[in-house]
């Protein structure tokens, strides 16, 4: 059994009469994304706050690597301290320092480099995080994100191997929120730390996280992987995952996985044998196609969801595959007419960017039986894919 | 805001809720102030002696000279502003009691004795207590609630370090220089009110500031100020260090009630060790 990176055994840890953490159990290992999610003012900063030693437990203890962080010596101590770096909500940032100063800050106090050194490695962190034309400026005179990727650029400086995230996608718009993510996916593959982040970004968290664990009540009621989340049984799903996904579901126009399976097995159920129902499974996803799925296919009694980070399918459970074949090319046409110039401009006011990326949508269509698994089904439509949708930057120059 | 394990709220341990009758009441509750003060008190006491050691640490001379610059030089003009209309007061109001018993040629020494004994170390220290000191409060208190400080911790910086210690080395070389430059300036405005506007002798006046101020009065003035900048540098940096356990206000309404007590708080410290460092050097 392999030994856990940072364990939580029976940690508890009391603000004057009240409990925030009661006994709490948790594994994380090495080399994985951990994230903890749970509703706000639960504990979870105060957990983070814990493997870093700005707090201690009142009872029950915390490892590192098997042994109590407690009972560390000063150089052990120091030696996990190095490892450590954490990433504040907030992004605590030193408002009278410029960003490059924020930055440069834990070298220069830490460590015994050479200016260049510290120039160099500072700058190459700023690049990476595409900070270079705001090097000089205040956190002050920078956006919420930007604050962010500088707060990111100054828990990575130090090569850590251990980064803790706290809520690293607050306050920022989706398509920042799924940049962050990407980086934060990205950087944990190409430097090989541990990261533990908090975050409500369910299910997007979901697509980047090994292992979940949830706090709740002042205890996590689960720890395993997001696969495993969803045969987990508890009213944490309901007050918490469920609570967001439909959120999700009202901005998206998407079900959740969960509520697509319930609207599946609801309204498969009511079909006799004989009956056929059609699935569309469309490949590139753009969060905001999502939109333009729902206004064709919702009308008609469909309903879909992500199937995987660039598939979504729809369920049309009262078409057969000549209906679901038509109502397809009314969908690409008004697409490639007005949804793709939409998700352009949205793209290009979100990111400030004028640059162009081509890409190409392919959606395939499949009939089924209720009967027969949905997922044969998938696979089937998957086999039947054709382009529906084109950006060319080439042409539209 | 939550509650550091190592910055455990030094003035806890009051015990609430005892019993008693309404005559013990009053003496439970000032007795409780009273252990409140003493914890306080204790707690800056080492928080100072750990940021005096930390001055020694590496890396420390540009944040020291950074704050002589913020502490020091910024405070000059104001100063000078003040220590030259001191010094004028001073020489009108003593012409004045001394044209009575026609002494008025003893002006210079009267000017120039509580300029460098009294006046310069005490006016210096509460003026620079009012610009520097309060900014230091409000700085580092809204450091401490912007999670500054926790960042510094987790980046292994200690924050009395970096915070706190060039701020007290800064204070001890700025405040003895700031005090002569006080003294200075103040024996010139009395020259100005007593010698140019009131007419007594340049020469006589001069002569009286040389040969009544002695070294040991240089010395004690210094000391004076020594003794008030380690006192508003640590009552500064203490409240605004740990505003986030203060339990009458949170925020930005707490980082202001430290800026004040900060004030308050260094003015009446600085009277009440004047005195009783005097009592000691008399």
């Amino acid at each position: 059994m392999e030994t856990p990176l940072i364990e939580f055994r029976d940690v508890t840890k009391r603000f004057g009469s009240r409990t925030i953490l009661d006994q709490v159990n948790l594994k994380i290992y090495e080399g994985q994304v951990s994230t903890i999610i749970g509703k706000s003012g639960t504990g979870k900063s105060v957990l983070l706050k814990h493997i870093i030693g700005l707090l201690s437990p009142d009872e029950g203890s915390v490892l590192f690597r098997g042994n109590p962080i407690a009972t560390l010596k000063k150089s052990e101590w120091d030696a996990y301290r190095v490892q450590v770096s954490y990433m504040f909500q907030n992004n605590a940032l030193f408002d009278s320092m410029t960003v490059y100063d924020n930055v440069a800050l834990p070298l220069q106090q830490t460590m015994n480099l050479s200016k260049s050194e510290i120039k160099h490695r500072v700058m190459a962190r700023i690049e990476q995080t595409e900070l270079t034309e705001v090097v000089y400026k205040y956190p002050s005179e920078l956006s919420g994100g930007m604050q962010k990727r500088v707060a990111l650029s100054r828990a990575l400086v130090t090569d850590p191997t251990i980064v803790l995230f706290d809520e690293p996608t607050t306050g920022q718009d989706p398509i920042r929120k799924n940049a962050i993510l990407a980086m934060i996916a990205e950087y944990q593959r190409k430097l090989g730390f541990t990261a533990i982040l908090i975050s409500h970004e369910i299910p997007d968290v979901f697509f980047i996280s090994n292992r979940i664990l949830a706090l709740y009540d002042g205890q996590i009621v689960f720890q395993g992987t997001p696969e495993e989340l969803d045969e987990f049984q508890h009213p944490f799903k309901d007050e918490v995952i469920q609570s967001l996904e439909g959120f999700q579901e009202e901005l998206t126009g998407l079900y959740s996985q969960r509520h697509f399976k319930v609207r599946y097995q609801a309204d498969l159920s009511r079909k006799r044998r004989d009956d056929t129902y059609a699935i569309a499974l469309f490949t590139l996803v753009i969060r905001a196609m999502g939109a333009y799925i729902d206004k064709h296919f919702g009308a008609v009694g469909g309903f879909s969801t992500r199937h995987s980070i660039n598939e979504f399918v729809t369920v049309l459970p009262y078409s057969d595959l000549d209906e679901a074949g038509r109502i397809l090319e009314d969908f690409a046409k008004d697409f490639q007419d007005r949804g793709i110039r939409d998700l352009e401009s949205v793209a290009r006011k979100e990111t400030d960017s004028a640059e162009c990326i081509d890409f190409t949508i392919l959606a395939g269509l499949a009939q089924g039986k209720p009967f027969v698994e949905m997922e044969s089904i998938i696979e089937f439509a998957k086999f039947r894919q054709e382009e529906i949708a084109r950006v060319q930057c080439e042409l539209r120059r | 805001m939550t509650t550091h394990s190592h910055d455990q709220d030094p003035g806890a341990n009051e015990v609430t809720g005892q019993p008693g009758t309404f005559v013990t009441r009053p003496f439970a509750a000032f007795g409780r102030k009273v252990i409140s003060w003493v914890d306080h008190m204790g707690a800056a006491a080492i928080f100072l002696a750990k940021a005096c050691i930390m001055i020694f640490r590496p890396k420390q001379i540009p944040g020291i000279i950074q704050q002589i610059y913020y502490i020091g030089a910024k405070s000059i003009t104001i100063i000078m502003l003040v220590g030259f209309f001191t010094g004028m007061v001073l020489g009108l109001q003593s012409y004045h009691a001394l044209v009575k018993f026609g002494a008025q040629g003893a002006l210079g020494t009267l000017v120039a004795l509580s300029l460098v004994r009294e006046l310069g170390p005490v006016l210096t220290a509460i003026m620079i207590t009012a610009r520097a000191g309060s900014a230091m409060t409000a700085e580092i208190g809204i450091q401490r609630i912007s999670e500054q400080i926790d960042a510094l911790d987790t980046m292994r910086i200690d924050p009395l370090k970096f915070l706190i210690s060039p701020r007290i080395a800064a204070s001890i070389i700025s405040f003895p220089l700031l005090t002569a430059l006080f003294d200075l300036i103040g024996i010139l405005g009395g020259f100005l009110s007593g010698v140019v506007l009131l007419g007594v002798n340049a020469g006589t006046y001069f002569h009286r500031v040389q040969s009544s101020v002695e070294m040991q009065d240089v010395t004690d003035g210094f000391i004076k100020s020594l003794v008030f900048a380690v006192i508003v540098t640590t009552v500064c940096c203490y409240q605004g260090y740990f505003t986030h356990m203060r339990t009458d206000s949170y925020g930005a309404k707490g980082v202001s009630l430290s800026t004040t007590s900060a004030v308050v708080l260094s003015c009446v410290l600085i009277l009440v060790a004047d005195y009783v460092v005097t009592s000691f050097l008399i």
